[in-house]
């Protein structure tokens, strides 16, 4: 399978296999109008199993979405066809508006111009907490 | 010290600060005449979506006694949330009239957005089930006012330690001072939540009990801390029926109680204390209420003096 090189843009990369499509949705790729590329388990040396976004601009992506979903991914920017800058991410420890609040009793359940902020309690466990009702970020909160 | 510019969660409070305000507190229960003036000419808002006629008193009468003036409202029927109005535009209004404001919410984290968009400070009246500091801070002074010290002592929460966040609240704050013990008596139903045990009691190395029986460990307690085991908090009416008396403190049940227990309860009692304790020198619950209303003038004071609208010197010369 042949996917073009791109000339300048990004490439997340080391996204665990599985998680491409989660990401691609949750960052708003399909309203691009630029060329993207997931690729779906590629084979990797590290993860075994990897999937890989190749999008073909030189647009800002929000590293708090990537980082949540796949903190372990590498961000690679190419420009005029070379690796430019290469970052990995992490854990972001302030979370805005990339996972909503679900207890009914938050503030945000109301308000709804509020920004939706968590705060990183622990790293190790990934538990995030709703910066306004301290409730604990269920799994599926995006 | 930092800059204490709101109070949100009791935590905010350092143990120097905590320590700082009970100071204060004391101080204005010996001398209530110096503070009479302090507050003269500012205003405190009492901002209050749903209806909590003690607190609400609490905060009035601590503005009162310091000399200042109160307005506000005591339920969001006489409010613009009523209209719809968000809690940031309604803090933004009342910056304009007020020196300081006391929030009382339905919704959690809604004192936190007041603070996010106030140029005054914000105290957290209660926001729905997650925190009220100012009752923790109540339940502190009477601690220290009965006790001497927070160190060293076997405290006993007993009732419904599931829901009561005023129990949470008390742990965390008491987490922070060495020797305490703590006796966790509750129905299996209304357990401590397993997370107030993992931020709290085990990061401090606190050393706990979960039982149900109060009588069985009362010989132990320093401090009894009673709070209301609810009907509406079981899922079948046979069990609140079969544990509702268990939690129910009787003369007969303190028998066996030290002679200086501190009972204390952050009330309204229903019928979780019988009224013959009332009567008893142990009981502290009205004291609380009292010490309530001091320590919120405290509070009151020095949010004031750390935002500059009362002058720093002459209140730091008299602490």
């Amino acid at each position: 399978m042949n996917i073009d090189s791109i000339k300048n843009g990004i490439v997340i990369d080391h996204i665990p296999a599985g998680s491409g499509m989660k990401l691609y949705a949750l960052l708003g790729l399909e309203k691009l109008d630029c060329p993207v590329a997931i690729i779906k388990n590629a084979v990797s040396s590290a993860m075994g199993r990897k999937d890989i976004i190749k999008i073909d601009a030189d647009i800002e992506v929000n590293l708090d979405i990537i980082g949540y979903v796949s903190p372990n991914v590498t961000i690679n920017i190419i420009r005029d066809g070379v690796l430019a800058e290469k970052k990995s991410i992490g854990l972001p420890k302030l979370l805005k508006n990339v996972i909503k609040c679900k207890n009914p009793r938050c503030i945000t359940s109301t308000e709804q111009e509020l920004d939706h902020l968590f705060r990183l309690e622990n790293a190790e466990e990934k538990v995030y907490r709703c910066v306004y009702c301290e409730t604990k970020a269920a799994a599926d909160s995006e | 010290m930092s800059q204490l510019k709101h109070l949100i969660d009791i935590l905010d409070l350092s143990v120097e600060e905590i320590d700082d305000l009970i100071r204060v507190a004391n101080d204005i229960i010996e001398n209530p005449a110096k503070y009479s003036e302090k507050c003269r000419g500012k205003k405190l808002a009492t901002l209050f979506f749903e209806p909590s006629t003690r607190t609400r008193l609490s905060f009035e009468a601590a503005m009162y006694e310091l000399g200042g003036n109160v307005l506000g409202f005591s339920e969001a029927q006489s409010s613009s949330a009523s209209k719809g109005e968000s809690v940031a535009d309604t803090t933004k209004v009342v910056n304009c009239y007020a020196d300081i404001i006391a929030m009382r919410h339905p919704k959690e984290g809604a004192p936190l957005v007041a603070s996010l968009n106030a140029t005054v400070p914000v105290i957290n009246a209660g926001d729905g089930g997650h925190f009220h500091p100012t009752q923790t801070l109540a339940d502190l002074l009477t601690i220290q006012r009965e006790k001497g010290s927070f160190e060293n002592l076997t405290v006993g929460f007993c009732g419904d330690l599931k829901f009561g966040r005023t129990v949470h609240s008390l742990i965390g704050a008491l987490s922070r001072y060495k020797g305490l013990k703590v006796v966790l008596i509750s129905p299996v139903e209304l357990k401590l939540p397993s997370y107030v045990k993992s931020e709290h009691l085990k990061p401090n190395n606190i050393e706990y009990i979960q039982t149900t029986n109060l009588e069985e460990v009362m010989p132990q307690l320093d401090i009894l801390y009673m709070t209301r085991v609810q009907r509406e908090r079981f899922f079948n009416e046979e069990d609140y029926l079969r544990l509702k008396d268990s939690y129910i403190l009787t003369p007969q049940k303190l028998k066996t109680a030290k002679p200086d227990l501190t009972i204390m309860h952050p009330l309204p009692r229903v019928n979780e204390i019988s009224v013959e304790i009332d009567k008893d020198p142990r009981a502290c619950y009205f004291k609380q209420v009292l010490n309530g209303k001091y320590i919120r003038m405290a509070l009151i004071l020095k949010l004031l003096q750390e935002a500059g609208t009362i002058p720093t010197e002459e209140l730091a010369n008299e602490y």
